[in-house]
């Protein structure tokens, strides 16, 4: 019984409800029977039962009076980026180990405001920061693909993704910066949707690089992501950078097509390091848009091997500053000492790990005075001849296809070296420099049976167009795997 | 020694000759907004501890500012008043630095786009002449918390209440060259911010505070190593600071030594300054720009909007008071000093003698209300009650002589003038009859010094006139008891 109600997306689930076929409750409990289940993938970082049960039984009362809303009842997890109310927040971070904020999200806001049941807070990379969930402080989420080789899920929305795939919850929020959404979706053999900077609000999410963060779904749809950033989405006077723009309901746009449509292929993205398999599957899916009546194009993005360089000045620069507050001063962990100076030091060098810690040597490095035009300035300068290389294709094509990662995951553990690691979001971060909406589906399996993930790269704001036409690949694709891990 | 006897202000007498200041100043004016630069809570002055505090400006995770427009519109209302080019974008940086009471651990402020760019003020100094004083710019930032280190003896304390309130910092160019241009110059700002209403200038308050920088330099010479003096709240320990500041720095320069730039603090308990931190111990501040806040983008006609609600600034005001009201330039200046002054002085001088009613004023009412320590808003006296007596002067109800005892009472009972005159009696007496019968009685008690005036001691006119005026009891009109008396004796 249990294991029929975990078969339900989040579309499908939602009209059941109204269906009236089982209950919020029920749905919820399953949902933490599978928690429970899967737990040893580390996804949780905390689970709020009491709260997510009164939540259901709210929306099943709803559902009785005839009020339900449009993600009615549906549970989903949230990552740790997120500030809950009530709720713990520690954006997988030791200096921020109790910290229970008193507000809520703007986006997570939303979502409870649409009716969703919060089942609880995953896991991620620390501040974000990574592309395996092995910088997390309360250890290494695994990917519920290949259960026993004990595989990374990618990063940093790790506990999002793994959730997802292994079905301890519906659907999951993400935040990405350079990749975050996207490529644990792709690792995961799931559906991450990154929209356009400015379309999700920020206030309320545990700051890493302001000019690049943004909220996204992570689903095992399109339709889901489509459903769940209809919810998340929306302006927001808290956050500046808020865009002040309507969103179209996504929903009117699953079945729209792309035919007549112009999908670029662009020539920087075929380079060595991109395994067969990925090879193979991004050459499939440019056969079912053509098939589907879409042009493809060649285009050239040429500034694209500047990318990762510019990201890992930029996103350390912001970073740097935005992880200021975190003093011991005011909120979040202190170690105390006999002077001011030394308790910056030991708290912020015992509260922040590794990786955290190199990027905001990183981030100081370049923005200090004497190295600031050579290092930031010219990253700034370069990142808008990367947006300007979007602007001229978009002038040419509706859309354009990439793989999501050049390899599928790795071993846990396995890459050690960060610039190794940092390749992992070559295809994802150029989108994140400019701004622009990208999804990451998955399209099939490489020989070892691990997921493979699409991205496709929308102009801004044109979030339905990109709904549309990765709807297509999904259904072309007819991705049906569910992962070794998974809750049954 | 001599050659001090010359000396100018500004100017310091060395042993190798005459130095000459050069000064430049950074005002930091909060402005007058109820609520912070990027943040809802309030920005009052005198709150208990930590009660005005968002979850913005305590610097919570994942809190965003928004900018109070405001602030800005009082920014560029500012940069108007002071004749500069308000830019149209402008940018948001953040200054980077580890402190206790900075929660943020940046201070979000306007560093290569600054608001508003280039102007320039003109000053009065005290020998009547005036000069004029470059701006640089005028940026807003965000004021940081206040940490408190003496309440424990091992513990500091922070209260971010100020934390996040808008500040304009309007920097001078090097343009001045004597602490008491200094001083004008902080007192002009001051005016200008108060008739725009951006500011208080409220100094005891922290409202206003200055940063010095002084250097030294023989006249003609390049400029010398500046230091800069922090946070100066009163125009005269802003004089003091750098007239020991600069003396400080001759004796160096005399003595063969060379200045260190650095950071000073003055003592007020021993009026001088000392070092709080050289260049070597600057911060590199990392300024970027603000990546959680767009520029700051407005149209010229937005602009436009904001001169029109701009009032009558001291300068023109000052031209328009001499032609209206034909007063000096001097005694214009120092109402426009005001804007309080000059409201008081033109509800009180409408459709009187603008002159006599400057002079009363500043002479009398100024001198009246500095006795008892007041201010010019606190006044028993109206401006309707001082222009009423100045009518009752004009017309000749009664003369200048009584109207200083009337004004007097008018201090004390806050009673209209003519309610006093009519109470006790003091209309001036006009009456020819009424002066005759007086001048009658002085004549015929004092027929020999009337023999000696006829007989050519012309000098005696006065001391008839003192004595008619005496039995009046001062009442009688001056005007009309010289001419009965003129004609009486010839």
């Amino acid at each position: 019984m249990m294991s029929d109600l975990l078969k339900f997306d989040l579309l499908s689930a939602s009209i059941a409800l109204k269906n009236k076929e089982f209950s919020s409750l029920e749905l919820t409990n399953a949902y933490f029977k599978a928690i429970e289940q899967t737990s040893a993938l580390g996804a949780y970082l905390e689970i709020v039962k009491d709260h997510s049960i009164n939540m259901a039984k709210a929306s099943d009362k709803n559902f009785k009076n005839g009020t339900a809303r449009p993600l009615e009842g549906l549970p989903i997890g949230v990552k740790d980026m997120f500030c809950t109310k009530d709720i713990k927040t520690t954006a997988s971070s030791k200096i921020l180990e109790n910290f229970c904020p008193t507000y809520e999200s703007t986006v997570t806001q939303n979502l409870w405001d649409d009716g969703a049941v919060m089942l609880g807070k995953l896991s991620c990379d620390e501040f974000a920061m990574g592309s395996s969930n092995e910088t997390a402080a309360r250890g290494n989420v695994v990917n519920p693909w290949l259960k026993n080789s004990k595989m990374s899920p990618g990063g940093s929305s790790g506990g999002s993704a793994s959730a997802v795939a292994a079905r301890s919850a519906l659907a999951a929020t993400g935040t990405d910066t350079g990749g975050s959404i996207r490529q644990p979706a792709a690792f995961c053999g799931i559906t991450g949707l990154k929209p356009t900077y400015g379309r999700c609000s920020r206030w309320g999410i545990v700051a890493f690089s302001s000019s690049l963060d943004q909220a996204g779904p992570l689903t095992r749809t399109v339709s889901d992501a489509a459903l769940m950033l209809n919810s998340m989405a929306g302006h927001d006077k808290k956050d500046s950078t808020s865009a002040n723009l309507e969103m179209p309901d996504l929903m009117n746009y699953l079945d729209k097509g792309i035919r007549g449509k112009k999908i670029g292929i662009p020539k920087e993205y075929t380079q060595d390091g991109i395994s067969d398999d990925i090879v193979k599957y991004y050459e499939k899916s440019i056969n079912w848009l053509k098939e589907a009546g879409a042009e493809i194009l060649l285009v050239s993005l040429p500034h694209t091997k500047y990318a990762l360089p510019v990201y890992y000045i930029i996103a350390p620069a912001e970073a740097s500053s935005n992880l200021a507050r975190y003093d011991g001063v005011r909120y979040g962990k202190r170690n105390e000492a006999a002077s001011l100076d030394e308790m910056y030091e030991v708290t912020r060098g015992n509260g922040f790990g590794e990786e955290v810690k190199r990027r905001i040597m990183i981030g100081t490095y370049v923005l200090s005075s004497g190295y600031y035009d050579a290092y930031y300035l010219k990253a700034q300068k370069v990142r808008r001849l990367i947006k300007e290389d979007f602007d001229n294709v978009f002038e040419e094509v509706d859309y354009i296809l990439t793989p999501s990662t050049p390899t599928t995951s790795f071993e846990l553990g396995k890459k050690q070296d960060p610039l190794t690691m940092y390749l992992n979001d070559i295809f994802t971060v150029p989108a994140s420099l400019a701004g622009l909406p990208g999804i990451s589906l998955p399209v099939g399996l490489d020989k070892s049976g691990l997921p493979i993930g699409i991205q496709l790269i929308a102009n801004s704001f044109d979030e339905p167009g990109l709904i549309s036409t990765a709807r297509v690949l999904e259904r072309s694709a007819e991705f049906n795997f569910i992962a070794d891990g998974a809750a049954k | 020694m001599n050659e001090s006897f010359n000396l100018k202000p500004g100017q310091i007498n060395g042993e190798t000759g005459i130095w000459e200041m050069v000064i430049g100043l950074e005002i930091h004016a909060q402005i007058s907004s109820k609520s912070k630069l990027f943040s809802g809570a309030s920005a009052s002055f005198g709150a208990e501890a930590n009660s005005n505090v968002s979850l913005v400006d305590a610097a919570m995770p994942g809190m965003l500012p928004v900018i109070n427009e405001f602030c800005v519109e009082q920014a560029v209302k500012t940069g108007l008043a002071l004749n500069a080019k308000i830019n149209n974008v402008s940018i948001f940086d953040r200054k980077n630095y580890f402190y206790a009471d900075l929660p943020q651990g940046y201070q979000i402020s306007q560093f290569t786009k600054p608001i508003v760019g280039e102007g320039e003020i003109i000053i009065d100094l005290d020998d009547g002449l005036q000069t004029t004083i470059g701006i640089e710019r005028l940026h807003l930032e965000q004021d940081a918390g206040k940490s408190l280190h003496d309440q424990h003896p091992s513990k500091s304390y922070i209260d971010l209440n100020r934390t996040g309130v808008a500040l304009m910092e309007i920097v001078s160019k090097p343009d001045i060259r004597s602490p008491q241009e200094a001083g004008a110059y902080v007192k002009k700002i001051r005016s200008i911010l108060r008739y725009v209403g951006a500011c208080d200038g409220n100094m005891e308050e922290g409202s206003l505070r200055a940063d010095c920088n002084v250097s030294v330099r023989k006249s003609g010479e390049e400029f010398g190593t500046r230091c800069e003096i922090k946070n100066l709240n009163s125009v005269r320990f802003i004089i003091q600071a750098i007239q020991s500041e600069a003396e400080r720095q001759v004796e160096i320069l005399e003595e063969g030594g060379k200045i260190n730039q650095e950071t000073r603090l003055f003592d007020t308990s021993t009026g001088e300054t000392r070092s709080m931190r050289s260049k070597e111990d600057a911060h590199d501040y990392r300024y970027f720009p603000d990546p959680d806040l767009l520029p700051l983008e407005f149209s010229d006609s937005w602009v436009q909007k904001i001169r029109e609600t701009l009032p009558e600034l001291p300068d023109l005001l000052k031209k328009r008071l001499v032609t209206d009201f034909g007063i000096t330039p001097y005694d214009a200046s120092i109402l426009v000093e005001e804007k309080d002054y000059v409201d008081f002085y033109q509800k009180a001088a409408n459709g009187k003698d603008g002159k006599l009613t400057a002079n009363w004023m500043i002479t009398e009412l100024f001198g009246a209300l500095k006795k008892e320590n007041i201010s010019l808003s606190n006044s028993p006296i109206s401006p309707e009650n001082l222009g009423q007596l100045i009518a009752l002067i004009s017309d000749g109800t009664i003369s200048g002589k009584i109207a200083k005892d009337v004004f007097a009472e008018m201090m004390i009972s806050k009673k209209s003038p003519s309610d006093i005159v009519k109470e006790k009696g003091l209309e001036q007496v006009s009456d020819d009859t009424e002066i005759l019968k007086l001048i009658d009685k002085v004549i015929s008690e004092n027929e020999d010094k009337v023999k000696d005036y006829l007989g050519g001691k012309d000098k005696l006119f006065g001391f008839f006139v003192g004595q008619v005026m005496k039995l009046s009891q001062g009442k009688a009109n001056p005007g009309i008891v010289n001419k009965l008396l003129k004609d009486k004796l010839k």
